[in-house]
């Protein structure tokens, strides 16, 4: 609020960002579909960003398998739902934050609203709903941050309307599931994958800095090896 | 003609991260992955010379083709 001092909690983002800058991150509106490896992380950092609004989607509970990686799960969250659970640590960890939790599939909530969101991050787990989370911010002219984890390896990249670097990357792809089917998935491939994505997201809000536009970031935690493929 | 193969993340597995091989004139994409194993079920990208390209495109003497698995948890 202009004219007002910052509270505290947001004081150790300035300098990194400028007072003015935190104030557009206040009335940024972000969408995360899919509240699991990847949609944890990057929940938690929207809130402790200041991310006054957030929307998210996902139509399951936490199960055993998932507390290898997913930060809001526990063992007091065990069947119940993910959008509930984070709803509630929100409030502990941010309680400036309006969040708007959807149990279910984006696809039953989405409406020929374009919302007000400032940018969709994807956070689901599967390519079919992944292209058509893609198609719907390209309708709505939304700009979308994706991401994919399996094993120990991650991508991500943005794409603007008009641009569909996420169909040229798996325009070969025969299945819906990627090698995390085999794989698995190792609790800090989501951890890193998520801070980029909202890194990006921030920039997006800010207007500033370097984007993954037309790009696609990869990382090999095994080998160490990092790649961004250019188009 | 020699072609730079670079394999990515799980197609190393019991492969190699990159070597130079020796193909015939008129090679495509497919037939390296194919002479390799490479499931196409597990394809996400090829590229060729950091440039998108098809499994039927043909290679050229110098080529560096690059084979990624799709990735797609969340």
């Amino acid at each position: 609020m202009p004219g007002t001092r910052l509270l505290l909690r947001y004081i150790r983002n300035i300098e990194a960002i400028t007072e003015e800058e935190q104030e557009r991150i206040f009335k940024a509106h972000v969408a995360v579909v899919g509240c699991g490896g990847l949609g944890g992380y990057v929940i938690s950092h929207l809130a402790r960003l200041g991310v006054r609004r957030i929307t998210a989607f996902d139509p399951d509970v936490f199960a055993e398998h998932n507390l290898n990686r997913q930060l809001f799960s526990g063992l007091s969250s065990l069947g119940r739902s993910k959008v509930e659970v984070i709803e509630e640590a929100l409030r502990d960890i941010n309680p400036e934050v309006e969040f708007y939790g959807f149990k279910g599939r984006f696809q039953d909530f989405w409406t020929d609203d374009r919302g007000d969101y400032t940018v969709v991050i994807d956070a689901l787990d599967n390519l079919k709903d992944r292209r058509e989370l893609a198609g719907w911010c390209r309708a709505k002219k939304l700009p979308l941050v994706y991401g994919m984890v399996a094993g120990w390896y991650g991508q991500v990249g943005t794409q603007f309307p008009g641009e569909n670097t996420l169909d040229k990357i798996c325009h070969l792809a025969g299945k819906e599931k990627g090698v995390e089917e085999k794989e698995g998935v190792l609790s800090f491939v989501p951890a890193i994958i998520a801070s980029i994505q909202v890194a990006e997201a921030v920039k997006i809000i800010l207007g500033r800095g370097e984007l993954l536009r037309n790009k696609f970031f990869l990382i090999d935690l095994l080998d160490m090896e990092t790649e961004i493929l250019a188009w | 003609m020699q072609v730079k193969v670079k394999l990515f993340a799980t197609f190393r597995k019991g492969r190699f991260k990159e070597a130079v091989f020796e193909y015939p004139e008129g090679t495509r994409v497919r037939d390296v992955i194919e002479e390799l194993k490479i499931p196409l079920k597990e394809l996400g990208i090829v590229f060729i010379n950091g440039k998108d390209a098809s499994l039927d495109a043909e290679l050229k003497e110098g080529d560096v083709l690059s084979i990624f698995p799709l990735v797609g948890g969340g």
